[in-house]
């Protein structure tokens, strides 16, 4: 009894604390990037524009909730929801510390692979049932990125998968005992977090949304709290990638002197620094560039990778 | 009868009674009057048939001559279309006028010429009602396709209080509405030859690509752009009409806000042409302190154009950095000229004040600060290997073509033409300064932009040679129409002092003639062509810009290539949307 109340308890502090989070990197990445662009960014509303965040909900809330008369109402409706659903429940898997998990699957990883890929639904349907030409250009370029994008974020993350003999995130986490997977992983990593920015659709990735080309694309039509959802949406992915960096290449919750969860926050909430910089620093490729990229350097990379990986392993015995 | 120019001689053996008259002209730009139906073969002749050629066609525009009084040696005309040809190997300008007289105002067109003849003669028919047989697409380019009249024509009124109450009634308004539905036949587009749908998107007037109110049309098969076409005319105000009803001084302002990044720079061709007419001399105090306020602007235009052009291509923190940069140069513009974006700070004759005590320390110090700046941004921005896949070899196009559609400035030098007007046909004292032309071989995206930036550090070292020799004397010539006049001996005796009123309440008198004065402005040649009817209005302002030309070219580099390759290259020609609609 105690003990699936202490469950339905994590899992609420869990849900809770993440959605706070998704807001309050709103917060964070405009501060920062002000910092990097000599600016000073919001800094009005309470102590350095902390309460922010509580004035875009409230505007967010009592904006008109509009929908077009030329899209296609229920997809229209729900595709917002998707992404924030598909995100929510990948982080079921994820080990914040030992005991704060929602659910621990022995095939966590693939879990993750799979909500993952399905946030792509979100972003495709939004686009095509907003009714908009510049909606469905975002959403078509979004299936394209992906497609080309989740075929080698898996085979990247196979790496780590063979060295630690198991798909079950806690037992990654045990494995590095020794010592970070970055240390073998490097091209792991480093793919994975290509793949993974393309997956929030983060710039340099962010071609369906490309304001400068296609003004807003996937959401260009939408408003008020369905916006707002793609907006907390896209921050709870960059959490979840750098929560998932976190736990496959650098040791999770593992670190001397400090509490496990504060570890664990601490790494994620550097890589989630290094995504906003890289907001704040690149350009963004034209789509047959990044279409060529994934294909003709990733994958190949990912699948000689994994390769290596393998003979290593088995040269070791 | 001898001609003082070796090209008049050639064209009065090969036309010579097509020749109706050669004028004389204050700017001695060869102006010859040409009978309506030898023009084509004239400019024909001009461009093609000639040893040094005159290949660019520079500007076409109207003068409506029914009211005029003085133009005496010229042959009777109703409305005179002028043709201004520009040779780079002669360093020379013509200029083609063609008189037509009666009700039906027609002539050929020579869109098979020159290719960007095309928007000119729409503009031409839009604004003056002449009509150019054999243009493929001869239909209104700056005001709305309901639009009745012309209004550049004398008789269509300047002010708003002289027309009637402005009525729309319903009957209209559908009218109006209806002939904004889009219609790709009506736009000159086909539909695909084997049968599938294109998509046709609708890219502005609102568009955060377009840096302003600009509409294209993109006719997309995919992502590709089949056909663009541009809809300009949102931000058309009608400076050329203003210019008819202000006085020579109270137009200064309004150049301000053709290039508004250009701030003085267009004050600069306008008052150069206005004191080409009036025959003003000024002082060298006056062009070295016109040469760093206008080499300070185009610094400060050249900033806002690389970081939004970074933008444009993705990079959301440049264009913070420059802007910042850009304050810089506005501290002293401030400091100087009192204004920033539009100080409208010189005057026919000088300029507005002198310098302020300690302007020197604040160029100094701006001089001291950018270098670093500027070398940040091209490890950041050009440097970038994402930047340059966006850029290298996107949106290129050949010299041939660029001296074919008129393009000046960065853009022609891009493609590895060393024409500056400033260095060809030195103005306002540019012979006495060192500086370099930068050029680059082929013409893209990233061509234009090595350009622009190498400009930054010339002009700054025009601008460190201004503050190092910053001559003494007065801001202000010693002309009887330099205006505001002088006041020293207003209250010495009573002529001074009523010329001195009249010169401020009334304006300058200018003799009549006519005067074209173009010049090497941010985004490329400036021009200002005025006519005077010796009176204190001009009679005729045309204002020849560069983003004119260079947007209509934008359909032809952009075929083929993707939205994002779109937003580059509208990125990288540096365009004003007030610069394009006037």
């Amino acid at each position: 009894m105690s003990n699936s109340l202490t469950h339905i308890l994590v899992s609420f502090a869990v849900l809770f604390t993440l959605l706070a989070v998704g807001g309050m990197l709103i917060w964070l990445e405009r501060r920062l990037l002000a910092l990097w662009q000599d600016r000073y960014g919001p800094n009005r509303v309470g102590p350095f524009g902390l309460l922010q965040v509580v004035a875009d909900m409230i505007k967010v809330l009592f904006k008109e909730d509009w929908v077009p008369p030329f899209a296609n109402k229920p997809v229209f409706i729900m595709a917002p929801a998707i992404i924030v659903t598909v995100t929510l429940m990948s982080f079921a898997v994820v080990p914040f510390a030992p005991g704060i998990q929602v659910v621990e699957l022995n095939m966590g990883l693939l879990f993750f692979l799979a909500m993952s890929s399905l946030g792509v639904y979100s972003v495709v349907l939004a686009g095509w049932a907003s009714g908009s030409k510049y909606s469905i250009l975002g959403g078509l370029r979004s299936s394209a990125q992906m497609l080309s994008y989740e075929a080698f974020m898996g085979l990247s993350l196979m790496g780590v998968v063979m060295l630690a003999g198991s798909f079950d995130l806690n037992r990654i986490i045990e494995a590095q005992r020794d010592g970070w997977f970055i240390r073998y992983q490097f091209v792991g990593f480093m793919l994975f977090l290509i793949a993974g920015t393309a997956e929030t659709n983060r710039l340099p990735f962010d071609l369906p949304e490309a304001e400068s080309e296609l003004v807003a694309g996937f959401h260009s039509e939408y408003s008020g709290l369905k916006f707002g959802l793609f907006f907390v949406g896209e921050y709870l992915g960059i959490t979840l990638i750098s929560s998932l960096i976190t736990v496959l290449f650098f040791g999770g919750w593992l670190g001397p002197w400090l509490p496990p969860l504060v570890w664990f926050t601490l790494k994620t909430f550097f890589f989630i620094c290094l995504f906003i910089l890289l907001r704040a620093s690149l350009p963004r490729p034209r789509y047959d560039q990044l279409m060529s990229f994934g294909w003709k350097v990733c994958l190949p990379l990912a699948v000689g990778n994994l390769l290596l990986t393998g003979a290593w392993i088995l040269m070791k015995g | 009868m001898t001609f003082p120019n070796p090209i008049i001689a050639d064209l009065s053996s090969s036309f010579g009674p097509a020749i109706l008259a050669v004028q004389p002209a204050k700017d001695n730009i060869p102006t010859l009057w040409i009978s309506p139906d030898r023009t084509a073969d004239v400019l024909l002749h001009l461009k093609t048939k000639i040893g040094r050629p005159y290949k660019m066609l520079y500007d076409l525009t109207v003068i409506d001559e029914r009211t005029r009084t003085n133009r005496p040696d010229q042959p009777m005309s109703d409305f005179t279309v002028v043709y201004h040809l520009l040779s780079f190997d002669r360093n020379e300008d013509i200029r083609i006028k063609v008189p037509l007289l009666g009700d039906t105002h027609t002539l050929p067109s020579i869109t098979g010429l020159w290719r960007n003849a095309n928007w000119y003669e729409r503009e031409a028919w839009d604004l003056f009602g002449i009509r150019f047989n054999g243009h493929p697409h001869l239909k209104r380019i700056l005001l709305p396709p309901a639009w009745e009249g012309h209004p550049l024509r004398k008789e269509h009124p300047a002010r708003a209080t002289e027309m009637g109450q402005f009525r729309m009634p319903e009957d209209q308004m559908d009218i109006a509405q209806q002939a904004l539905k889009f219609r790709p036949e009506e736009w000159g587009m086909a539909p695909a030859k084997d049968g599938t749908d294109h998509l046709f998107l609708n890219l502005g007037p609102q568009h955060p690509g377009t840096h302003g109110l600009l509409r294209i049309i993109l006719q997309l098969d995919g992502e590709e752009i089949v056909d663009a076409v541009p809809d300009i005319g949102y931000h058309h105000r009608g400076a050329e009409k203003m210019a008819e009803r202000q006085t020579w001084h109270t137009f200064i302002p309004y150049t301000d806000r053709i290039d508004y990044f250009g701030g003085v720079m267009n004050n600069l061709a306008y008052v150069l042409a206005v004191e080409k007419l009036a025959g003003i001399e000024v002082p060298d105090r006056v062009k070295v302190i016109r040469v760093m306020m206008a080499e300070l602007f185009r610094i400060q235009s050249h900033l806002v154009w690389y970081g939004t052009f970074a933008q444009d291509v993705g990079a959301l923190s440049p264009v913070f950095y420059t802007f910042s940069d850009r304050e810089k140069v506005f501290e002293i513009v401030e400091a100087v000229c009192g204004g920033r974006m539009h100080p409208a700070w010189f005057r026919i004759g000088g300029v507005s004040q002198d310098l302020p005590k300690g302007w020197d320390r604040l160029v100094r110090d701006f001089l001291a600060y950018l270098p670093h700046r500027l070398k940040e941004y091209d490890s950041i921005v050009m440097r970038n290997s994402i930047f340059k896949g966006r850029t290298r070899g996107v949106g290129a196009y050949s010299l041939e073509d660029a001296v074919e559609w008129g393009v000046t400035g960065p853009g022609l030098r891009a493609c590895g033409l060393d024409w500056d007007f400033r260095r060809k046909r030195p103005y306002s004292g540019y012979e006495m300064f060192d500086f370099d032309i930068p050029t680059a071989v082929n013409g893209d995206c990233y061509d234009r932009a090595v350009v622009r930036i190498e400009e930054i550090r010339q002009s700054m070292r025009i601008v460190e040679q201004c503050m190092k020799n910053m001559p003494e004397g007065s801001y202000k010539s010693d002309h009887p129409l330099t205006t505001p006049p002088r006041k020293e001996r207003t209250l010495k005796d009573i002529e001074t002092l009523i010329t001195h009123f009249l010169g401020l309440s009334w304006g300058p008198v200018i003799p009549a003639g006519e005067a074209f004065m173009g010049i090497e402005a941010t985004k490329g040649s400036n021009g200002y062509y005025l006519v005077s009817d010796g009176g204190i209005h001009s009679y005729r302002t045309r204002i020849r810009t560069p983003s004119f030309p260079h947007m209509q070219m934008v359909p032809k580099i952009a075929k083929g290539l993707m939205i994002a390759d779109l937003m580059a290259i509208l990125g990288s020609i540096d365009f004003i949307l007030a610069d394009l609609d006037r």
